[in-house]
């Protein structure tokens, strides 16, 4: 499985990717290849205030539907708004144009979230 | 790979998607070694298969099976069932994983010296080869044996070991289902791959199994059937038979809700494209009131729109009336519909 070095990842699939002040937040290669086909997005309202650990979007492939959490607290600042007409863009570049939301972390330096090599290696155990 | 029901399962080998349209345009080959495969014989079988079963298996011809119930004494649904005749001393159960040792003891404290039971479970191998291509597909493998007609059982010569091919399945699509023993199993699995290469066929998972049977409106038993809902609030009624003499399990219950009605029964939903899809156990409302619960849901491969089976409050709204089910704290609009989502080519 995919897992760029320049990422921070959660223990529940959801990368972050820390640019300057902002943040842009998505599922890890391995979630989208756990979900499969994805079929429908609910993405959060921008502006929104969420915590860390917080249920912010939901992704449904034809067998289920996932609860996205927020990796880090802050508030919502854009969400994609590709992913509803082609939310299939989640399985083919989910660190890159499959991205879910951008997020304003209240903190600058995010806790909890662990490297690539870490989160790889939470999916070999 | 998931758990299920004591088995694992792949839910789905190139993906969920290309395995239900594979199905549904070519064809699809499905590992189905987990139902339970239970063999009835000995003079008195057809007797004690009446008096248990609640589709008359006394209306089988030899070679010839139909969809069936095992029902409680409440009227609900234990397990449902394919049942074939071989001949009036020799019948063959097809039932789900999930049921297999509950039905395997129920059906052995009937035995006697002139009907026996048997068929544990991992004892035997089965297949389903479904779509437009499985007959071609199969014809192939078989070297021109002619196949049974719809709803009918046979016995072939494959690999030299002596297999069964019925004309059933549960994708909406014409198909078969072949059983074998162990040995054999993997040889008739990687022919048949082999086969149906060049036609498009893909082997395929439990994910794809669901979103095909829940297309063509088939029940799925702990969903949508389960001991307290009956057959004839599932909407299976015409698999119920009421006009023969003797009694099953449930009898006088399923007769009450045949004429005056159950509390509930079984509507289709269809969603609309671009809403989240319908899930089991999600509530349907019609207004503000709530009048069931959806008990199978999916967003459509085929029709792009998510599609579900809802257990409703008698009576219910009539087809193509607006209802709304909850979704994650939002209502979301739906459409009542027949429950055979896609028509049977």
């Amino acid at each position: 499985m995919n897992t760029p070095n320049d990422l921070l990842y959660a223990k529940s699939h959801e990368w972050l990717r820390l640019e300057k002040e902002q943040a842009t937040v998505g599922i890890t290669d391995h979630a989208q290849s756990a979900l499969s086909d994805v079929v429908f997005v609910e993405l959060p309202k921008t502006g929104r205030k969420v915590k860390a650990g917080e249920v912010v979007a939901t992704v449904e492939s034809v067998k289920a539907a996932s609860d996205i959490y927020s990796p880090v607290a802050g508030e919502i600042i854009a969400v994609n708004t590709v992913l509803p007409n082609d939310p299939g863009l989640i399985n083919r570049e989910p660190y890159g144009q499959g991205w879910l939301f951008r997020i304003q972390p209240e903190q600058p330096q995010p806790t909890g979230l662990l490297s690539n090599t870490d989160y790889a290696a939470t999916l070999t155990r | 790979m998931i758990p299920f029901a004591g088995w694992n399962l792949p839910v789905e080998y190139s993906g969920l998607i290309a395995e239900h349209k594979a199905t549904r345009q070519a064809a699809g080959l499905f590992d189905i070694s987990h139902m339970g495969q239970i063999r009835a014989q000995g003079k008195d079988t057809l007797s004690c298969l009446e008096s248990i079963l609640a589709n008359d298996p006394a209306k089988l011809k030899d070679g010839e099976g139909h969809y069936s119930f095992i029902t409680n004494e409440q009227g609900g649904v234990i397990d449902d069932l394919l049942v074939y005749r071989f001949s009036r001393d020799d019948f063959f159960l097809v039932i789900n994983a999930s049921r297999h040792l509950e039905i395997l003891q129920l059906l052995k404290k009937q035995e006697t010296a002139d009907v026996r039971f048997s068929g544990n479970p991992g004892s035997a191998v089965g297949m389903a080869l479904q779509g437009p291509q499985a007959s071609a597909i199969l014809s192939k493998i078989l070297q021109g044996a002619s196949l049974p007609p719809r709803n009918h059982i046979a016995k072939f010569t494959l690999f030299g070991a002596s297999i069964l091919i019925a004309t059933t399945g549960y994708t909406g699509e014409n198909g078969y289902e072949i059983f074998s023993d162990i040995p054999t199993g993997p040889k008739i699995w990687t022919a048949l791959l082999e086969a149906g290469k060049p036609l498009g066929l893909l082997p395929c998972g439990l994910g794809s199994r669901d979103s095909l049977r829940l297309e063509a409106g088939l029940p799925l038993n702990g969903q949508d059937l389960s001991t307290e809902i009956s057959p004839l609030e599932a909407g299976l009624g015409i698999f119920v038979d009421l006009n023969r003499p003797r009694p099953f399990p449930g009898r006088s219950v399923l007769e009450k809700q045949k004429t005056s009605g159950s509390p509930r029964i079984c509507i289709g939903l269809e969603g609309q494209p671009g809403q989240p899809p319908p899930r089991h156990g999600y509530p349907v409302f019609q207004g503000n009131k709530q009048i069931g619960v959806i008990t199978s849901g999916v967003p459509s491969p085929t029709l792009g729109h998510g599609i579900a089976l809802a257990l409703i409050t008698t009576p219910p709204p009539a087809c193509g009336q607006e209802v709304e089910f909850e979704v994650r704290g939002r209502k979301v609009p739906a459409k009542v519909s027949h429950r055979k989502f896609l028509k049977r080519k």
